[in-house]
């Protein structure tokens, strides 16, 4: 009812003691700071997860080849060669939300060009693999689908590969010596940098897989896995159910026998990607929330100290003409203020540190207005929650024993 | 009785107060029935436990009578509401302590415009600086409205609390001990105020156990085990006036004496 003056009185009380003023308020500001810094570091990790999980192509499909039993020990997946040039086919040919196709073949070989070499990874692709993992090229053009059936002497490698046998000088068209078979560079690609396991995406070459099977491999007809796309996000769930049918037939595993294979749609390893950085930011914000709640908590115990101190005050102010109402405002403002004040301070120290971080740790950091609003509201709640009750200790004093209180 | 109620400002009728301690009913005031006209200084007095205290409690409003009636200024006031009390001191009643109860750390010119933060008139600051700065002048201290109380002498402190006390043109100056903690000079100097805005038409009630402060008053009642046992006009009244005179003329004896040595 009076709320003008009162405020003008709480703000007089607060300025009377400045010192514990900013040490109460100071608690507010670590915690809201903390909460703004944590949500951001953990929103900024989760962002660079997923923009890696996007780099491996959209609407993405992965079937690896399954393990197998061999004398009780079990071996892991892509190990048993299950999957078969025929299998691709089969899912190019038969399931129609299928638009791209790439079977995948692994190696580890020392490559050689001139007087450098260099121990990298061999892949073995189909010409749909750019397409599909939507990686281009820096320079040149990739392999064709006429190299694949032909099995051609012609790879494309990545910008550390050309970096490391050929410094500076153009790739293209240069060859490169895998196991003393001469291989045609066509192109190189854009880089990609570091994937989620922190290794270089860039140490590569990439050649025809049936190249790869017959002249780094040494023959073999089985793939470690096969890549596919789907049109749309849509299409995935449906899309992984025809294919493992698809591949439980070919293979004749019987109804209730485990599949052979593993499929695995880009959704799936996103959201376990995405889970361990979301475990990460909710520890992260827990952390923060309890410093938030001991920062109420150091109201609530300066508040209930200031009223015990200023008894002689309020019983001061009754004689003068307050109401208990106005007593009980009072507090709940002075409560309010320092923790409002110290929240819009806390978000500028959260901000200033989330960016401090990203810029020292080069860490990414990502500032998400939602943390900012969400700590502000709680920061007032606090303020409201734990000033209530010396407010209203101080409202209920009896004037009279509050005047001879010594 | 209708035609001299006008010029009444406190009239008691049968006030009692028991207090309840345990199994045990104390009973600190036992029957009084008072009227105090408007423009009288009242010396209330009586040794600790006569219930003068609690009188007073009930006088400003700060307590409500157990059985009886309080008219303040022509208003039953012995049935009020906690918040209804509250308006009630503020608008028409002015406390002075002894011990000040001035708010530390704040300065003199705040401390006084503390009872009009709670009054139903809004007033911007200038509107309260300027009253505040009015009052101060009036009660002597005028450019001394932005120290703080422990800038300030005991005399002083106790000015800004008359300040405070004067700032809502009260009906009634009520005063619990306003000389306890304060020498005999500056004692003369309060009673100095007090008698002057008496002069002026103020009722003024104060507590004391000080026979010579009571002197200065124009009536002295005098409680015991909770009732009066005296009420009576003070015949040899001191006028704080011509003390402070003597007492101006007492230092320079005693510095001379020192110089004659």
């Amino acid at each position: 009812m009076r709320v003008g003056s009162t405020s003008k009185i709480a703000l007089r009380a607060l300025r009377r003691n400045k010192l514990r003023s900013a040490l109460t308020a100071l608690g507010i500001i670590i915690g809201v700071g903390a909460v703004i810094a944590m949500v951001s570091i953990g929103n900024g990790a989760k962002a660079q997860v997923e923009a890696q999980i996007a780099g491996l192509g959209e609407n993405v499909i992965l079937i690896f080849s399954g393990s197998t039993t061999s004398s009780g020990i079990r071996t892991g997946w892509g190990s048993a060669g299950t999957l078969k040039i025929e299998d691709a086919e089969a899912i190019r040919r038969e399931i129609p939300a299928v638009t791209l196709v790439s079977e995948e073949v692994v190696s580890n070989a020392q490559v050689a060009a001139g007087n450098q070499n260099w121990f990298t990874r061999i892949y073995g692709e189909s010409a749909d693999y750019f397409d599909l993992r939507q990686w281009a090229l820096a320079d040149g053009a990739p392999f064709t689908n006429q190299d694949v059936r032909s099995a051609n002497k012609v790879c494309v490698i990545g910008r550390t590969t050309a970096t490391q046998i050929f410094g500076s000088e153009d790739v293209v068209g240069q060859v490169l010596r895998i196991k003393n078979v001469p291989f045609q560079i066509t192109g190189v690609l854009t880089p990609k940098g570091l994937s989620t396991q922190g290794t270089d995406q860039d140490d590569i070459v990439i050649m025809p897989y049936t190249s790869a099977m017959k002249r780094v491999l040494g023959g073999g007809t089985t793939l470690r896995n096969i890549n596919a796309q789907v049109a749309s996000p849509h299409d995935l769930a449906p899309a992984q159910q025809q294919i493992i049918e698809l591949l439980r037939q070919r293979h004749n595993i019987r109804a209730g026998r485990d599949d052979d294979f593993t499929v695995r749609t880009q959704e799936e390893i996103a959201a376990a990607a995405t889970a361990t950085t979301d475990v990460m930011t909710g520890l992260l914000a827990a952390i923060a929330f309890v410093s938030l709640v001991v920062g109420g908590i150091g109201i609530m115990n300066i508040m209930l100290v200031s009223v015990t101190e200023r008894t002689r005050e309020i019983g001061t102010r009754m004689a003068v003409g307050a109401h208990s109402r106005d007593i009980l405002t009072q507090f709940l403002i002075e409560a309010m203020l320092l923790s409002v004040v110290g929240g819009i301070i806390g978000i500028l120290a959260g901000i200033a540190a989330a960016k401090t971080i990203a810029v020292v740790k080069n860490w990414p950091a990502l500032i998400s207005p939602a943390s900012i609003i969400l700590a502000f509201f709680i920061s007032s709640m606090v303020g409201v929650f734990f000033g209530f009750y010396p407010a209203r200790k101080a409202a209920q004093l009896d004037p009279i024993e509050a005047l001879r209180y010594e | 009785m209708a035609d001299s109620s006008a010029c009444v400002a406190i009239r008691l009728e049968e006030v009692e107060k028991t207090y309840r301690t345990g199994e045990v009913n104390v009973h600190a005031v036992r029957g009084v029935s008072l009227e105090i006209a408007r423009g009288e200084f009242v010396a209330l007095m009586g040794s600790s436990g006569s219930g003068k205290s609690t009188l007073m409690n009930i006088l400003g409003c700060l307590d409500r009578p157990t059985s009886g009636r309080y008219f303040l200024d022509g208003e039953d006031v012995s049935s009020l509401s906690r918040d209804e009390l509250a308006d009630i001191r503020n608008r028409k009643l002015g406390f002075v302590f002894q011990n000040f109860n001035l708010l530390a750390r704040t300065s003199a010119l705040e401390n006084v415009e503390l009872p009009l933060l709670y009054g139903v008139e809004r007033l911007s600051n200038a509107q309260l600086h300027d009253k505040a700065e009015r009052v101060l002048e009036a009660v002597g201290l005028q450019g001394r409205g932005d120290h703080h109380p422990s800038q300030l002498s005991g005399g002083q402190q106790q000015r800004v609390a008359i300040a405070r006390a004067l700032i809502n043109d009260p009906e009634v100056l009520l005063a619990d001990e306003p000389t306890g903690n304060l020498d005999s000079r500056t004692s003369v100097e309060v009673m100095g105020i007090f008698q002057d805005l008496n002069e002026k038409g103020m009722t003024v009630i104060m507590v004391t156990h000080e026979l010579d402060i009571s002197c200065y008053a124009r009536r002295n009642v005098v409680m015991r085990d909770g009732r009066i046992v005296s009420d009576r006009a003070v015949t040899r009244r001191l006028d704080a006036a011509l003390e402070l005179e003597k007492l101006n003329e007492l230092p320079q004896e005693v510095i001379g004496s020192t110089v004659q040595i």
